[in-house]
């Protein structure tokens, strides 16, 4: 028997349900300078602390709208739903936590995935939808992203995932480790493809996410002040018993390790695909597929 | 340690008692006794080993004397050549590299490699990677693959090191890198769990053709007391946690996430490492030879199936 035990619990972070609502009515308070701020004021800066530049955490649909050509998509693969293989209980069983962040998102489960254009660019776009479980990845995450590397593969089209999310799903087990390696391999085909794929990582984006797919964009590219990282900060502190640094494992922190291309403010991002579909497409922009008229929904 | 859950306690009773009659003689009624304690033992070992519970199973696969890759390696693999370094920073010594004669043919082996006394366990790391052991696992891989040489990769990791270095050197990077880069392989990767699969840290030098795990070994997605610690806010619920994640190797192989269960010595790995390498040395034998069977795109295509359809949902049509 061991004399001494290293304490290896990392300790829990604050529900996401708590940390996601938006206090109601005119005015919001900023996460990062407390300042209290104009809630449209916010909206109208592509809902971006105008004091201090903090990138306000926005919904999966709010980002396709931003990013795309007349904010239009086609979303695909909507019929993917989670089910409860593990028979899952912690404090709830997951099936009554699927259900309930279901109701609460009206999405299936934490991805929307979609074709579109972007300057013109024929584009495949995955983007993770936090409010779901924290973005988490099981296997519906998996199965999309994978499908959207298969689409890009079809129709030669380029990928953007936009990243958002805690990491693998627990409560899907060792299927949600297995989903890193099904997404990386069928990358793997991508890349030798000779097909693009912009990786977008936004606050937060940490655990297998960032240890698979996040960081294997042929461009990895972020948001200011976003927390990205494969351990938590809170068990880096409970592993080493110090406080870390201020500004670790922020998107600044990172360019300035060699570990992102560059970082982006979100009213820029769009632009910036443009310009990155310049070099990575050919200019003028290779004509995109056409997208019928009674798929298109508006976003 | 096993010892605190209580459940090796008959076992290590007995092994106490048939140790103490040795050196008492060869007496017959003293023979008698061992041989009546012995065969105790052995239904003892196989009554407790049969009913553990998933926590006593992640206690066996973390038992400080668990067979680590060297042990492997040195039961299977002839004239071995330990390789070190990433080529780009520095060596880990968490995870072991090389390669050697395994029955005959040359092998390249890659493994994560735990520490028996305290001060190997701190240059060991207690197995838990940096991102210079991942790229130093994906340069040997590079290396057997130009020269066609089948990987065999041991898996026994509580996870990869969560520090700030490990952080700045970009260990998700590192790992990420490693799981697009074994899918396109052109030659044969056997991946064998023998202890802890903990996590990316595990899966990082995981994505092969077959993929075994030995009968106590564990595989998850986060650690038991992790787990508990998140969803229960309380880490002494790893026992639930434990059973809650089917991280066994019978729920994982109903999972397709392993291939085949690789079975124990009597009383578990530790208790025999030199039989244990012996039944993994015959799994691997036969599955090389199985897979010597296919080209270079067959086997990344094979790869790339076995793990393309792992998950599960629902899909209805809209």
């Amino acid at each position: 028997m061991a004399w001494f035990k290293k304490e290896k619990t990392p300790k829990q972070a604050p529900p996401e349900e708590r940390r996601l609502q938006m206090p109601e009515g005119l005015w919001v308070k900023c996460e990062n300078c407390r300042e209290i701020v104009y809630k449209r004021e916010v909206a109208r800066n592509a809902n971006v602390c105008p004091k201090c530049n903090y990138h306000f955490r926005i919904s999966a649909r709010e980002r396709l709208e931003a990013l795309l050509d007349e904010g239009f998509y086609e979303e695909f693969d909507t019929g993917i739903a989670p089910v409860d293989a593990l028979e899952f209980v912690d404090t709830k069983k997951y099936a009554d936590r699927i259900a309930d962040y279901q109701g609460r998102t009206g999405l299936k489960d934490a991805l929307i995935s979609c074709r579109g254009t972007i300057g013109g660019y024929p584009v495949v776009v995955a983007v993770m939808e936090y409010g779901f479980m924290g973005g988490s990845m099981g296997s519906v995450v998996g199965e999309k992203v994978t499908r959207c590397v298969e689409r890009c593969l079809e129709e030669r089209s380029a990928l953007v995932v936009i990243s958002c999310s805690g990491g693998a799903r627990m409560q899907e087990g060792a299927l949600s480790l297995m989903q890193m390696a099904k997404i990386s391999a069928a990358l793997a085909r991508l890349d030798e493809a000779g097909l693009p794929f912009v990786s977008i990582l936004t606050d937060p984006t940490t655990g297998g996410v960032t240890a698979s797919y996040a960081m294997l964009g042929d461009l990895n590219i972020a948001e200011p002040k976003a927390l990205i990282g494969f351990a938590g900060p809170r068990v880096i502190e409970q592993t080493i018993r110090q406080k870390l640094p201020v500004g670790f494992q922020r998107s600044e922190f990172l360019v300035e390790h060699g570990m992102l291309d560059f970082i982006v403010e979100r009213s820029q991002m769009r632009e910036a695909l443009i310009s990155c579909f310049k070099f990575l497409m050919g200019v003028p922009a290779p004509s995109a597929v056409p997208v019928p008229a009674a798929d298109v929904r508006e976003g | 340690m096993a010892e605190q859950d209580g459940f090796e306690a008959a076992i290590l009773d007995l092994e106490r008692r048939i140790e103490s009659l040795s050196g008492m003689g060869e007496d017959l009624g003293i023979r008698r006794q061992r041989e009546k304690l012995e065969r105790e033992l052995e239904e003892t070992r196989a009554r407790v080993f049969a009913s553990l519970t998933p926590w006593q199973k992640t206690l066996v696969a973390r038992h400080p004397k668990r067979p680590y890759t060297l042990d492997y390696v040195r039961h299977l693999v002839e004239e071995f050549v330990e390789i070190h370094g990433d080529r780009r920073y520095s060596d880990d010594p968490a995870i072991v590299s090389g390669f050697g004669l395994f029955r005959g043919d040359p092998v390249a082996v890659i493994g994560h490699q735990k520490g028996r006394d305290t001060k190997e366990k701190i240059y060991r790391n207690f197995g838990m990677p940096r991102p210079e052991g991942y790229r130093k696992a994906l340069r040997v891989m590079r290396l057997a693959e130009k020269f066609g040489r089948p990987i065999l990769t041991f898996i026994d990791t509580p996870g990869a090191y969560p520090g700030i270095g490990a952080e700045e050197r970009g260990q998700a990077e590192a790992i990420a890198h490693n799981l697009r880069e074994m899918a396109k392989l052109r030659v044969p990767v056997i991946v064998t769990v023998t202890g802890e699969g903990g996590s990316g840290g595990a899966l990082a030098i995981g994505v092969g053709n077959r993929v075994n795990i030995l009968e106590f070994a564990v595989y998850s997605v986060i650690s038991p007391e992790g787990c508990a610690a998140i969803l229960w806010r309380d880490a002494s619920r790893n026992r639930e946690a434990a059973g809650a994640m089917r991280i066994t190797a019978a729920e994982l192989l109903a999972l397709d996430v392993v291939d085949e269960i690789v079975p124990e010595a009597p009383g578990g790995a530790h208790s025999d490492p030199a039989r244990q390498a012996a039944i993994v040395g015959d799994v691997l034998a036969r599955q090389l030879q199985d897979l010597r069977r296919l080209e270079g795109g067959e086997l990344i295509a094979q790869r790339f199936e076995r793990f393309r359809k792992l998950g599960r949902f629902t899909e209805t049509l809209p």
